[in-house]
């Protein structure tokens, strides 16, 4: 078992399954507004705000972004342990690895708090 | 490569050795190769051994049974001995032997296994299994035994682990193809009965998630087997055992 702290859930099978299952939720939402601009001819500031009235489109939103959160930590998670270890940077790789990891927590928390100020802040 | 008549092939060898140079380089051989056969790349690196007695590689049985002369022949990982010439050239001029990528070079083809026999311990490759031992011997059924056919078969060659990206970036903590299809073979006995802790110490982002899928290891492997799939059975093993 190998250790670690600052992955997603602390476990490869769980990190693994929110990757798949955000995976699918990012894709519903692909498919729901692309169809909806495909078969809203010209999508005025009128139709955009009808369609964000609605509670469950709301909550589908919210959940693709908490979705994208997931999957772009694990994803970034990933990407900084396979390129920024110490293998590619020597003994200190931490002092560059956790820095990273700390800016993509930053950003996607932010991501999700200002996501939930435009879905339901006025 | 199987011309009747006596041909020439230029070999181009990564050449290292710490105790002299500062760092590695490839040197050209020139090899007459005999008409009328098609040789092993093995034949070859001993044509260049008769040349150059300072060369250094492994081999042992010379029929693709030991496992100990995995190299990088024109790019992709094999075991020299049982590679032909006619495979690998293709049209091409040049055979280039490199050592198997990712691990440290000892000297020349020569390079340093720890971190893959590391990875193999870690799984536990033995038999676990604290029930009274029968007076005779533990019995399968067929069907039982058939589970381990395409995992028991891994000689532990390394062509896979070192075809792997995802073990050149992390070779401490990532377990590799081979480990995790030895990790399945005994998963999948029938007489083993620790699946549960070889399970739990398999769960954790690195040992088995790190396979990304690329399949790099199914198409180096000398013996035909799939890590891959391996991989995936016991991913779906520690999916239905705790969900």
């Amino acid at each position: 078992m190998v250790k670690n702290v600052t992955n997603l859930s602390r476990s490869g099978l769980n990190d693994w399954m929110l990757q798949r299952v955000s995976a699918i939720i990012l894709a519903a939402y692909t498919l729901f507004i692309g169809g909806y601009l495909l078969s809203t001819p010209e999508v005025d500031y009128q139709q955009w705000n009808s369609l964000f009235e609605q509670t469950w489109v709301r909550v589908f939103t919210l959940l693709t972004i908490l979705s994208i959160a997931v999957h772009a930590w694990i994803g970034m998670w990933t990407v900084t342990t396979d390129y920024l270890n110490s293998r590619a940077l020597g003994g200190k790789s931490v002092l560059v690895r956790f820095p990273v990891q700390l800016v993509c927590f930053v950003a996607v928390f932010s991501y999700v708090v200002w996501g939930i100020q435009i879905l339901w802040g006025h | 490569m199987t011309s009747s008549t006596e041909s020439s092939l230029v070999v181009s060898v990564y050449c290292y050795n710490p105790e002299i140079d500062k760092k590695p380089y490839m040197k050209d051989y020139t090899v007459a190769i005999p008409g009328g056969k098609d040789l092993m790349v093995l034949d070859v690196l001993n044509l260049i051994k008769e040349q150059d007695t300072g060369l250094a590689y492994r081999r042992s049985c010379r029929e693709g049974v030991c496992g100990s002369d995995g190299v990088n022949i024109n790019g992709t990982n094999a075991l020299a001995c049982v590679t032909p010439l006619s495979e690998v050239m293709g049209g091409k001029k040049k055979l280039v032997l490199r050592p198997l990528p990712g691990l440290p070079v000892i000297r020349d083809l020569v390079v340093d296994m720890s971190l893959f026999y590391k990875q193999y311990e870690k799984i536990k490759p033995f038999l676990i299994n604290e029930t009274p031992e029968p007076a005779i011997e533990r019995l399968q059924s067929p069907e039982e035994r058939e589970k381990l056919d395409g995992l028991y078969e891994c000689i532990l060659c390394a062509c896979c682990s070192t075809a792997c990206p995802s073990f050149w970036w992390n070779p401490d903590k990532f377990v590799g193809p081979s480990g995790l299809l030895q990790a399945y073979r005994f998963l999948a006995d029938s007489r083993d009965t620790a699946t549960e802790e070889r399970l739990a110490d398999l769960d954790d982002p690195f040992s088995v998630f790190r396979c990304r899928g690329i399949m790099n290891c199914v198409a180096v492997c000398p013996k035909g087997l799939n890590p891959t799939k391996a991989i995936g059975h016991i991913r779906q093993m520690l999916f239905s055992s705790a969900s």
